[in-house]
């Protein structure tokens, strides 16, 4: 009975190490692809990484992020990244998140693709200075019925180094509506000069899962996860006039340059539209005011598309479209920041084209 | 029933009668995901196959040289399990090295075929029914085409479907496991043909 026993056992075992030895033994041999080398933009930066493992692991050993909802599991296709030499053909896996001009330029999906040999890839600079964030909830403050402001004290590591105008993205845990953790990107509202904070205006969207667990579910004092600054909707370095345009939470972006704008004091002609249903959609409107007098040249232009019937409104009224119609002129040198749905931008920056101000010099961060 | 009939027949059963999908309703859950893309199918179906005719050749030995002559039939799921586990593991590194292209069309499969439920199965059946190494053989490879042939036949189905106004619960899921269903009524026809065990 024993000896049964223990031949059985011993079987097993056997059979158990002999294939992890084989798998071993493959590892490192077959599966061995050595060190090979990244080269990334042109030689900026050299990085030498283990061979095999896909390359948005090797690039986050490294230090740097690339923007990732997944986790690499290939189904969310954001972590594009430019392979411009070495590589090999695309995986089956790749093929639904690329269009084909990427295909031509050779961009993969970097959570798929492995690196077996020296490589050359390009990435935007600024993502050499995205990080994680440990944060904690400092403030929640309601700006509308349906816009939260939430400021984010950055605990690890303690300062973020950001342009105004760029975003993070925000790391939702699992709860109710998500059985994994996400990411969604907010546009930061804060002054890049607080480079402690992190300050988000974020609008639920009915069952969408980061805003819905913004309003519903995240109080003062709890844990956050960020990582960024990611993107390039920051105020160009010209002396040109400036046309801002926003609605809703497309406000956050436009706030932090505007602050930064007051810092810096940088006096170019600024004018802000601002488009809003009625009067219970607008916000910070003290704070323009504020601004007003603070900047030179700065007009705050908030316009309502549907006032209610007895409301006290002596601005603008109109689709914020048709407001800007109305009231730009000559317009031909300026620079426009665009910030909002994506309906309401290219609604804008059709009015803008048809005013002269070139494609070139209109720049937007649509809310996908 | 010796010889060369006998291997053909098993083979056709496997293929047909006995189709490892549509008789015994195994191997769904790759069967459900994937079916939707004609190509990855194709892909799919061939590795399947290969994996199959191979580690039933493979736990056959392991069964008939070691299991057996020790009493230990009974350790026939564990061993079954790491022993296609493994070797999978083994294949896909070696295509992943060898063929750059072969690892883009084959590849990528494979990791989905280790908790592919036919497969195992494949093995206990041979098991059950007492084959030779031959017809073992014989058995996973007509089991791996039949595989192949209905992951195939329902991937051609669905593109047909794409058009169709699908009922809203049905999309998916459903409509599949109900095409499923009638491809397994379509099949049982063959079955005056030939029957396994």
């Amino acid at each position: 009975m024993i000896e049964a026993l223990l031949i059985s056992v011993l079987i097993v075992t056997s059979v158990a190490v002999f294939l992890a030895l084989l798998m071993v033994i493959a590892d490192a041999t077959i599966a061995n692809y050595g060190d090979v080398n990244i080269n990334v933009n042109d030689g900026s930066k050299d990085l030498t990484v283990k061979g095999g493992q896909p390359l948005l692991k090797a690039l986050n050993s490294e230090g740097i992020f690339i923007p990732s909802a997944c986790g690499g599991r290939g189904s969310c296709g954001l972590c594009k990244v430019q392979v411009v030499k070495g590589g090999g053909q695309l995986l089956p896996t790749e093929l639904p998140w690329l269009s084909e001009e990427e295909r031509k330029d050779n961009v993969r999906l970097s959570c798929q693709f492995k690196v077996k040999e020296d490589i050359e890839i390009k990435i935007p600079e600024e993502l050499f200075l995205v990080k994680e964030f440990k944060t904690r909830v400092a403030a929640i403050r309601d700006l509308t019925y349906d816009i939260k402001e939430v400021t984010l004290e950055l605990i690890d590591p303690p300062e973020i180094n950001a342009a105004a105008g760029q975003f993070i993205q925000f790391q939702v845990p699992e709860y109710e509506l998500t059985d994994e953790e996400v990411y969604r990107a907010y546009s930061m509202s804060s002054a890049p000069s607080d480079n402690k904070h992190v300050e988000l205006e974020i609008r639920l969207v009915p069952n969408g899962i980061c805003t819905t667990y913004v309003h519903k579910f995240l109080k003062e004092g709890d844990l956050v996860t960020i990582n960024g600054p990611y993107g390039d909707f920051y105020l160009r370095d010209t002396q040109r006039e400036i046309i801002f345009v926003a609605g809703g939470s497309g406000m956050a972006p436009i706030k932090a340059i505007l602050l930064d704008m007051e810092e810096k004091k940088i006096s170019r002609k600024i004018r802000y539209f601002f488009g809003a249903r009625s009067t219970r959609d607008l916000f910070l409107v003290d704070e323009m005011k504020r601004l007003e007098n603070a900047l030179p040249d700065f007009t705050f232009i908030p316009a309502l598309s549907a006032p209610e019937e007895g409301e006290a409104w002596n601005g603008e009224t109109g689709l914020i479209t048709e407001v800007m119609d109305r009231m730009l002129e000559h317009v031909e040198e300026t620079e426009a920041y665009l910030c909002g749905s994506p309906g309401m931008i290219d609604a804008c920056i059709k009015v803008l084209e048809d005013k002269g101000v070139p494609e070139e010099r209109i720049f937007y961060d649509k809310f996908a | 029933m010796e010889g060369m009939w006998y291997y053909t027949a098993v083979f056709f059963a496997a293929v047909f009668t006995n189709n490892i999908l549509l008789a015994n309703y195994l191997g769904m859950c790759s069967f459900l995901s994937v079916a939707k893309e004609l190509k990855a199918s194709v892909g799919l179906g061939i590795a399947v196959t290969f994996v199959m005719a191979s580690t039933t050749v493979l736990n056959w030995m392991v069964y008939n040289f070691l299991l057996e002559p020790f009493g230990l039939e009974y350790l026939r799921f564990i061993v079954f399990i790491i022993v296609i586990a493994a070797f999978v593991q083994l294949v896909e590194m070696i295509i992943e090295r060898v063929s750059e292209s072969l690892y883009a069309a084959l590849g990528i499969f494979l990791p989905l075929i280790t908790v592919n439920c036919a497969i195992l199965g494949v093995s206990l059946f041979m098991v059950i029914r007492d084959y030779d190494l031959v017809t073992s053989f014989f058995f996973g490879l007509g089991s791996g085409l039949g595989w192949f042939l209905a992951i195939m036949a329902m991937a051609g189905i669905l593109q047909k479907l794409k058009k169709a106004r699908i009922p809203k619960g049905l999309e998916g899921a459903g409509i599949t496991l109900i095409i499923t269903g009638i491809m397994a009524l379509a099949f049982m026809g063959f079955a005056g043909m030939l029957m396994l065990g």
